[in-house]
């Protein structure tokens, strides 16, 4: 499944190769008018490049959900622009906007298939809609039922499903029409653990072997974390940082990225720890450090050269070894004493290896 | 009356009612569908966003379900008379049956409507669906099971209204309990009428929750 260029136009096909697949321009979004009027989306501006996987993260009520519809135009725009693929969707009528949803996928938390017909006629639902005959439809229906693992599941209704099961129609369903931009609302906020990652496996998968453009909106960073190249943090109906995944994630600038990131990356200090914490120290207190090891420091035996290098006195209050956008990321809380001897010895160690650190405050 | 007469006047009667009940039902049905979906569609920000005709349809709905049954035969006897010639007998009273038949079916048609979860509406949006493919492969596949058992519930109030009509000779099964069973005072005849309406109405659900049992998907087990 792959889009060919438009034949005599090789010009305008490579600057649409390297123009992103989704742009927002200064994109508000208002419900309402007067004094009861809700500013969902307020002047957003993002990009979603060709081929990749981009998260759009924030906690329920931030404006993700209208920001993904306005893709599709579920929903319009109050001001600015909203590009895919080159077209300005509020400039569409509603047939070109039919056109649009074509060409454009989408998933649910809900899954929202049709109780009533087969998972095989759910997958056939699109193309229905779209016009194919009988044949066709049969001639897509099977591969894609296929791709998801269901092939044996075809003359099932959803109630015979489990969760996992009917997010993989939903997402055969979504394929059915060969779309060059898939959108994922949520599709793995109702499922459990093990099903989510079987999920993002399998979305990972279409991502690689298709080529197809994923743009999904989530408030789990888990989600994000697994599958997003692409990450922006969404929070009041602003873009609060935007990036590579991994960037945002090592490096956090933002106060709701670093809210949303405590609870999954291995960062958040032990109660008993946090509230024994002072800013300044005293005569004979520890300070807290927290390392952070990434690209090139995460291979070396770093700790181990710390430790000598101090004398021995420290000790590891918190850690964890993760996996961002497929890239290897730590952190270290460690402690030792908050002496100008061994602080000089330490910050010394720290600039010679490049290792990112933050004290985090001094304990008795 | 010999055993003979009862059951010759009885089957007469439960054609009558039959015939009343099936064509009043089945047009009526016809007309209430289409105003149901539109009632359930043309609300603000919905499928056919039409609120103001919403309004009034839905206040016409009203009024008609309000207007007691016996009072809307003899109302519209003048639109009888003009649809069939007369304003007696069976065929006169298929009209202001099928007329109370159609704001009954499509407020119930309404309802099963907007049982639907509004997501399966935003997906098929999302698939590039007119508001029409919308109507056809989403809502009213969606809520056949839901429909089918309105319409089962029509036709059991129609067998009740059809014996309503019986007091102003409208033929059938009620008018054979007024006339012979209330009126000639034959209470075997009473009995024997109102075992056959009772019969009758539960052979139409029974049939009405198998086929809409059939045609359930929501809680299959494997």
């Amino acid at each position: 499944m792959t889009f060919p260029p438009v034949a005599g136009d090789a010009a305008r096909h490579e600057r649409a190769q390297a123009a992103p697949m989704v742009a927002f321009e200064g994109v508000t979004k208002r419900y309402g008018d007067g004094a009861q009027s809700f500013t969902a989306l307020d002047g957003v501006d993002m990009t979603v490049g060709r081929g990749e996987i981009t998260g759009i993260i924030g906690r329920s009520g931030a404006g993700k959900s209208t920001l993904i519809r306005l893709v599709n135009g579920l929903e319009k725009a109050s001001s600015g622009r909203v590009v895919v693929d080159g077209t300005e969707v509020g400039s569409l009528t509603e047939a070109g906007l039919r056109g649009l949803r074509r060409e454009v996928g989408m998933i649910f938390q809900h899954f929202n298939l049709l109780s009533s017909r087969t998972a095989f006629d759910n997958v056939a639902l699109p193309l229905e809609i779209a016009g194919l005959d009988r044949a066709a439809i049969k001639a897509k229906v099977a591969p894609l039922l296929d791709l998801v693992g269901l092939g044996d599941k075809a003359a099932r209704y959803p109630s015979e499903l489990s969760g996992g099961q009917k997010q993989r129609v939903g997402i055969a369903r979504a394929l059915a029409t060969s779309p060059k931009l898939l959108l994922s609302d949520e599709a793995t906020s109702a499922l459990d653990p093990e099903t989510t990652q079987s999920i993002l496996a399998l979305l990972k998968q279409i991502n690689a072997e298709l080529g197809l453009t994923v743009l999904l909106i989530t408030h789990e960073m888990e989600v994000v974390k697994t599958i997003a190249s692409h990450v922006a943090v969404i929070d009041e109906g602003r873009i609060v940082e935007q990036g590579r995944t991994f960037d945002v994630f090592t490096a956090p600038k933002h106060e709701t990225t670093r809210i949303l990131l405590s609870a999954t990356l291995g960062t958040s200090l032990p109660e008993w720890l946090r509230d024994g914490l002072k800013p300044v120290p005293s005569a004979g207190d520890r300070v807290l450090v927290r390392l952070t090891f990434f690209g090139a420091t995460a291979f070396q035996p770093l700790t181990a050269r710390l430790v000598a290098e101090i004398g021995g006195d420290v000790n590891i209050l918190a850690g964890a070894i993760e996996e961002i956008a497929g890239e290897p990321f730590g952190t270290l809380v460690v402690a030792y004493p908050a002496a100008p001897d061994v602080l000089d010895r330490a910050n010394r160690f720290y600039a010679e290896t490049g290792l990112s650190t933050e004290v985090l405050g001094y304990v008795a | 009356m010999s055993p003979e007469m009862l059951f010759g006047l009885l089957w007469k009667s439960l054609l009558q009612t039959l015939h009343m009940v099936a064509v009043s039902g089945l047009v009526g049905s016809l007309i209430g569908l289409p105003i149901g979906v539109f009632l359930a569609t043309s609300g603000k920000g919905e499928l056919f966003p039409a609120p103001k005709l919403n309004y009034v349809i839905g206040l016409i709905v009203n009024a008609a379900r309000s207007t007691p049954f016996i009072i809307l035969v003899v109302a519209i006897i003048p639109f009888t008379r003009l649809l069939t010639g007369t304003s007696i007998g069976t065929t006169a009273a298929i009209v202001p049956l099928t007329i109370a038949t159609v704001p009954f079916f499509a407020r119930l048609v309404e309802a099963a409507i907007r049982e639907i979860d509004k997501g399966l509406i935003e997906a098929a949006r999302a698939m590039g669906a007119t508001p029409m493919q919308i109507v056809r492969k989403v809502l009213l596949a969606e809520a056949r099971p839901a429909i089918l058992l309105a319409f089962t519930m029509t036709i059991v109030s129609l067998i009740g209204y059809s014996a309503m009509v019986g007091a102003v000779g409208g033929g059938g099964l009620g008018d054979l309990g007024i006339r012979y069973g209330y009126q000639r005072f034959m209470p075997d005849v009473m009995l024997a009428v109102v075992i056959v309406l009772i019969v009758l109405v539960q052979l139409v659900q029974s049939a009405g929750d198998a086929l809409a049992r059939r045609f359930d998907k929501r809680n299959r087990k494997s």
